[in-house]
């Protein structure tokens, strides 16, 4: 700690910060550009200087940039300063000597940094008269526009990209004021994390294009806190909705989770929830005709169904909340719950929640992955199926120049200094994949082998760390050496971590993790830490729910049940084309309860039309055991009277009151979450993971809008002249509409959108810190449900090398960011960022078979066709043949599996 | 270079071995000249004496800000762990006016090679490279061929004369900013990145390129110290005339409309009307001297009263200004002020890096202010902005000294010659539609 005088007044602060960050800690207002808290100070904006003192008797003083210079005891600064105030507000009027002044156009009016720091500074009138200079703007494909006219050269764009993300199609060209910031050439960027530009740029040089054709005001738009739901990671985000449209999302500040950033398909990806095709209310068929229904015919019919059953069958799904997986189980009772999870899947991840609560390991938070030394990944190409962790490994493998930077005392905001003192030097990661990785740029080594030959490399790490752990025969002597090598690195590392998942298709890598992981701890290795990483947002949460396989559910059609109801699950996603539609074709009935309409859907008697994660609440458990709230953003009805969408287990709560009570109790998130906690201890957790219905600031609610929120009256003029009263919420604490509290200074940590007084653009998180960039001040959203012990065994089952057969492919499972997930491959912009999918042979399986890279191949397994063009690896192994499961229909179960009809053209 | 002086090691310790053919000396005559004499002395000495002999003989940096060379030299850490050590020489000479370094580089490159093996050793230096301006294209030739030769002699590589000092030095040619010449500038640009200045501290004596600890010296400065190895700390200081606390000789020179431009080795407080009269020839016939700048294009204007000043460090700031390369340039009194003023703000806001705003808004500013008034088009207030400007621009205020330096002629220029400016301002704030390039966005 140290104390420091500002303006006359004394304040304890923490002394390895900079002035600028711990002003701004203090809730002093300091304008500034070029500072970032992820991004650290390099001084070149010149926005935040302040006067500083040598001591309590100079008046003198001289300016200094508050972002470069330590808060150290004893500094006397002044912000107030006469001579300090006229420099910031000329900094502003340079900046804008070249900014078209265009805000009336400009999608970040309203959300802008500049403009916020433009009216602090009190620049208010221009006197530069002269001509300006311009730029010619890019096209850097379907996530992010460019305006580089808007440019105030403040240099975060490319800090982040470059520096940051370790992008390497953007930069800096130019000099003088002159300088550029975009790609050598128009093209869509290629990291999966450019979206964040939109953030991190002040201004509006970069802006979400997802919203450009349907553009609205932040301040007119509604907010909730919310979950992503495109992967087990759980990062927090803020929708907008505007008109019963979602328009686009933001990054949610989580201290221990995302902080400031998303990867693309999170922020890019809700499209899906704007379809036409969705279903908005419930439906069933007479003959061909497909029949809308009300809410008491869609629940009396589905209740009538039920009673009418010999027996029903509830399958669940890890896209639905713990709530709605829940409720579908009420329904249907235990013994007739099944996971929608196939089996293998379903078999990896009951074994990586055994080892998360077993091995006596801890799971790092996102952020806390930073903090890592040493990182080995087995099997998973995190940044296509857990990108944001992979942001993640990126600033832990920076982990070494801070360290070096560190022994020479220089701070850890520094940060160009850190880059120069550690120039390329990295802290080791070692990475094994079928294929190669988009790690490879940090990698120290990576190993491209079938799955179970890269587990026989974990488990023979585990062993040269601790003998004791099984051993592995028959590895080559190179193989050895590597695990040895890595085991040493391991060793010598003071926070290890591992990382493995489901996704590769494989248990035994989740087993060789999980033997490295406690082995080190064995040897001393305190501070060792495991990832893993699961498919979907909520497969941890069922996984502890618990329930029986898809394979399972399928099997108790076969052997008598007669209607199942499928609850947020296309069935077809996940097994074969084959197995599901002999299945479903057995039902009497099938009832399907979701927000899109799905092959699964295509085949349901009843529709039951739920809501997207935009629509409504619920808890989902991310890879870590952390149960996060994700609340409704709008009501849909409010604008077209008539839909109805609920959220699914509000659908199949009235389905149960009706079988049950032949009441129309609809029940309350509440209740239902009340009733979880208390059937389901190992999820108690969850009813802590966010503030109930009840919760009240001085007596309001949480407003879900900003307050100078417009149009209220005139949008729904064409239903009718009269305004309605604003729907009314439930189940949380929000209410619809600007009305109720939005004091960034309150008592709460579920916060909507981000604003604060003077602060209307994403950098408001800092009002809401207990220091900036560091946790909420009334703690991070979410709770964790898994404290690990230690009564784990190593484990023993070390799978045999694999061994190509002539004519027959083993499925790797590629698994792509922009296309795998089932909800975000729906939205059209990922689908023009992922483009065609290709399957991955080594060329010399290509030259066995007498094809050409690029050429269509086909392939039939499980009663499906598919054609696709063919690209080469040398990194595959031959005998194996990469295919990116989940895009093109190709279901999860494949992993593993073998093809053995692969050729050229037609099958 | 005028050669009716009689030039001897003892007074021209820098230029004294020139030829009067003006081709360069190579190793063989540069041995004969007491060449390398100097390095024999220093390997035979500790490190840290070398130091302390150049610390003694109060060398200041001859790049222009005047640092003490020995003072920078102790800075580098003592830690011998950071063994790895790089001795780089500022040769990116781009100041508008000054062509000082070229005329050693050019005709004397074995003093340099020499200067940087003395300077290597006593820093723990391994590996050097001396950072070039690109058009010296003479010079690199040359330093090129004196390197080759150094290292077929043994003065350069591993074990040099038997010491068991190793050093290998390499000309690395820039590729054109002027902004190079910022010592932090130069190593971002000599590591393949952007030429913007780094942040200080770390200063580059811990953290300079690659991370590893530098030392950064002018070519003049390091050409000074084989002498001072060779004749000592006594003879060196002796060698100032007029009572100037500054130490040695410096390559002054007068460039503009005088009758004899060019460069003289002189003594460390020399004064400049000396310089101007009798080695410049004074100004040319019909014109008189109205102002002059000491040593560059970014320092401030002195006035012909300043001319008797001695021309060291300490003088010429006390005056208002900077010595700079000590290379002066006349302004004679048929030049305007205002288009000379434009003319180096051009200069300077097109060699800004553009990384602090200050320098990159600011200055172009400044140009189409000055533009404006050298048109007549100026308005009420312009003056008052560029002072304000001035003021802003101010060390400490921007992140290098690229600006201040820029700021300082045009400061000046407003305090000496205010008038000159006031007859570009038109009055007429409110006819701006007439105007070319000026927007009508004031009513």
């Amino acid at each position: 700690m140290a104390t420091i005088h500002v303006d006359g007044k004394e304040y304890e602060v923490d002394g390895a910060d900079n002035l600028l960050q711990a002003c701004l800690s203090l809730g002093l207002d300091v304008p500034y550009f070029c500072w970032h808290p992820a991004l650290g100070s390099v001084g070149a904006c010149r926005q935040c200087a302040v006067k500083q003192y040598k001591d309590a008797d100079d008046t003198r003083g001289r300016l200094v940039m508050s972002c470069m210079a330590p808060a150290s005891d004893g500094a006397y600064i002044s912000i107030e300063d006469e001579e300090a105030k006229a420099f910031r507000e000329n900094v502003v009027e340079w900046l804008m000597s070249n900014h078209p002044h265009d805000c009336p156009v400009c999608e970040e009016g309203g959300n802008c940094h500049l403009q916020d720091m433009t009216v602090m500074t009190g620049h208010n009138s221009r006197r530069y008269r002269f001509a300006k200079r311009t730029h010619e703007n890019q096209e850097l494909g379907p996530f992010v526009s460019h305006e580089m006219n808007r440019c105030i050269a403040c240099y975060r764009c490319t800090r982040y990209y470059k520096d940051y993300a370790d992008g390497t199609d953007f930069g800096v060209y130019g000099a003088n004021n002159n300088v550029y910031f975009g790609r050598p050439e128009s093209g869509t960027l290629e990291s999966e994390f450019a979206g964040n530009l939109v953030e991190v740029c002040p201004t509006g040089v970069f802006t979400d294009k997802t919203h450009t054709e349907r553009y609205n005001r932040k301040w007119d738009m509604q907010f909730a806190p919310s979950i992503c739901q495109q992967c087990s990671v759980g990062c927090n985000i803020s929708p907008g909705e505007r008109y019963g449209e979602v328009r686009r999302i933001e990054n949610r500040y989580n201290g221990d989770v995302n902080h400031y950033f998303l990867c693309d398909r999170g922020r890019f990806g809700y499209g899906y929830t704007n379809l036409e095709t969705r279903p908005k209310q419930p439906f069933t068929y007479q003959g061909e005709e497909q029949v809308t229904l009300n809410t008491e015919q869609a629940v009396q019919s589905a209740s009538d169904i039920i009673k009418g059953s010999t027996r029903v069958i509830g399958i669940g799904s890890p896209r639905a909340s713990l709530e709605s997986n829940f409720a579908l189980r009420k329904l249907v009772g235990a013994d007739n719950f099944f996971t929608g999870i196939e089996a293998g899947e379903q078999q990896r991840l009951e074994r990586m929640l055994q080892v998360l609560k077993t091995s006596g390991v801890y799971t790092p938070t996102l952020r806390e992955i930073e903090k890592y030394d040493a990182v080995i990944i087995l099997g998973e190409d995190i940044t296509q199926t857990a990108a944001r962790v992979a942001l993640s490994v990126r600033q832990a493998v920076k982990g070494k120049a801070r360290e070096m930077a560190a022994v020479q005392s220089v701070a850890e905001w520094q940060i160009a200094a850190i880059q120069n003192i550690g120039q390329h030097a990295k802290y080791p990661i070692f990475t094994t994949h079928t294929d190669r990785t988009r790690l490879d740029d940090v990698t120290a080594w990576h190993y491209s082998a079938p799955a179970a030959d890269q587990a026989r490399l974990g488990f023979a790490i585990a062993h040269a760390i601790d003998s004791s752990a099984p051993a592995v025969a028959d590895l080559n002597d190179e193989l050895q050496k590597k695990a040895d090598f890595i085991a040493s690195a391991l060793k010598q590392s003071r926070k290890p971590l591992i990382i493995s998942g489901s996704q590769a298709g494989e248990i035994t890598l989740i087993d060789a993790a999980a033997n490295i992981a406690k082995a080190l701890k064995s040897q001393g290795v305190d501070e060792v830490g495991l990832t893993l990483v699961a498919r979907e947002v909520n497969s941890m949460g069922l996984a502890m729910l618990g329930g029986k396989s898809l394979d399972e559910a399928l099997s108790a059609i076969s052997d008598g049940a007669d209607t199942a109801i499928v609850l947020e699950n296309d069935l077809y996603q996940r097994m074969s084309a084959q197995r599901v539609d002999q299945a479903l074709d057995q039902l009497k009935h099938l009832i399907v309860v979701d927000h899109q309409y799905s092959a699964t859907s295509k085949k349901a008697e009843l529709v039951l039309s739920a809501g997207s994660f935009a629509e409504a609440d619920g808890t989902v458990v991310n890879l870590e055991g952390r149960a996060q709230r994700f609340f409704q953003v709008y009501d849909p009805s409010y604008y077209k009277p008539g839909t109805l969408v609920f959220a699914a287990w509000r659908w199949l709560y009235l389905v149960n009151s009706a079988k049950n009570a032949h009441s129309s109790d609809a029940g309350t998130l509440d209740q239902l979450i009340a009733a979880l906690a208390s059937e389901m201890p190992q999820l108690a957790g969850i009813v802590g993971a966010a503030p109930n219905a009840d919760f009240r600031i001085h007596g309001q609610k949480m407003a879900r809008s900003p307050h100078r929120y417009s149009g209220r009256t005139a949008m729904r003029a064409n239903i009718s002249v009269h305004e309605p009263r604003q729907p009314q919420d439930q189940d949380s604490p929000f209410a619809f509409s600007m009305e109720g509290n939005n004091n960034p200074k309150a008592d709460r940590n579920e916060v909507a959108f981000a604003w604060a007084p003077g602060w209307n653009s994403p950098q408001a998180w800092n009002k809401f810190q207990d220091e900036v960039g560091g946790h909420l001040r009334n703690g991070d959203p979410g709770v964790r449900l898994i404290e690990t012990s230690n009564q784990g065994e190593y484990f023993a089952e070390i799978p045999a090398s694999f061994v190509a057969t002539e004519g027959q492919w083993q499925v790797a499972a590629n698994y792509r960011l922009f296309g795998s997930d089932e909800l975000s491959q729906r939205s059209a912009v990922i689908q023009e960022r992922a483009g065609q999918q290709t399957v991955t042979i080594h060329p010399a399986d290509a030259k066995t078979l007498g094809v050409n890279e690029h050429a269509m191949v086909s392939f039939a397994w499980g009663g499906q066709q598919w054609q696709l063009p063919l690209s080469f690896s040398d990194h595959i192994s031959v005998g194996t043949i990469g295919l990116p499961l989940g895009t093109n229909g190709l279901p999860a179960s494949l992993a593993g599996q073998m093809i053995d009809n692969l050729q050229e053209g037609h099958a | 270079m005028s050669l009716s002086i009689n030039k001897t090691a003892e007074s021209h310790p820098l230029t004294w071995c020139l030829r009067e053919d003006e081709q360069p000396v190579w190793l063989d005559e540069y041995r004969r000249k007491e060449g390398y004499v100097g390095v024999e002395k220093a390997l035979a000495m500790h490190p840290d004496e070398v130091v302390s002999l150049v610390k003694d003989a109060g060398l200041r940096g001859r790049g222009g800000a005047g640092f003490p060379t020995g003072l920078k030299w102790s800075l580098m850490p003592k830690d011998e762990s950071m063994n790895i050590r790089y001795m780089i020489c500022n040769a990116d000479e781009m100041e508008p006016g000054t062509y000082k370094d070229r005329l050693l580089m050019e005709q004397m490159p074995h003093l340099l090679v020499e200067g940087m093996i003395i300077a290597a050793h006593a820093i723990k230096a391994y590996r050097g490279y001396i950072f070039l301006r690109g058009e010296y294209v003479e010079a690199a030739e040359n330093l090129r061929k004196a390197i080759e030769e150094a290292k077929l002699a043994g003065l350069l590589g591993k074990d040099i004369l038997g010491s068991g000092k190793d050093f290998e030095l390499f000309v690395h040619t820039g590729a054109g900013r002027y902004i190079c010449g910022e010592e932090t500038a130069l190593i971002n640009s000599l590591e393949g990145r952007r030429a913007n200045p780094r942040s200080k501290p770390p200063f580059p004596a811990v953290s300079g390129a690659w991370g590893k600890p530098t030392c950064v010296n002018n070519v003049e400065s390091i050409c000074n110290v084989p002498s001072i190895l060779n004749r000592g700390v006594d003879w060196y200081k002796g060698l100032t005339t007029n009572g100037s606390s500054d130490c040695g000789t410096k390559l002054m020179g007068f460039s503009g409309r005088v009758n004899n431009p060019g460069l003289w080795e002189l003594p460390m407080g020399t004064t400049a009307r000396e310089i101007l009269e009798n080695y410049a020839g004074g100004m040319q016939e019909g014109l008189d001297l109205k102002t002059w700048q000491p040593g560059g294009a970014g320092t401030d204007f002195l006035l012909p009263e300043h001319l008797d000043l001695p021309m060291d460090f300490e003088h010429i700031q006390k005056a208002g200004s900077r010595l700079g390369t000590a290379l002066a340039m006349a302004v004679d009194h048929k030049i305007n002020m205002v288009s000379l003023v434009r003319n180096l703000e051009e200069f300077f806001a097109r060699e800004s890096c553009g990384w602090c705003t200050p320098c990159r808004d600011g200055l172009p500013w400044s140009v189409k202010i000055l533009r404006a008034i050298e048109h007549g088009e100026g308005q009420p207030g312009d003056i008052e902005t560029l002072e304000q400007l001035c003021r802003s621009l101010a060390p400490g205020h921007t992140f290098c000294a690229h600006a201040p330096g820029a700021v300082e002629p045009l400061q000046s220029a407003i305090k000496y010659f205010r008038k000159e400016f006031e007859a570009g301002i038109s009055g007429q704030a409110n006819n701006l539609r007439e105007i070319r390039g000026i927007q009508p966005n004031q009513q």
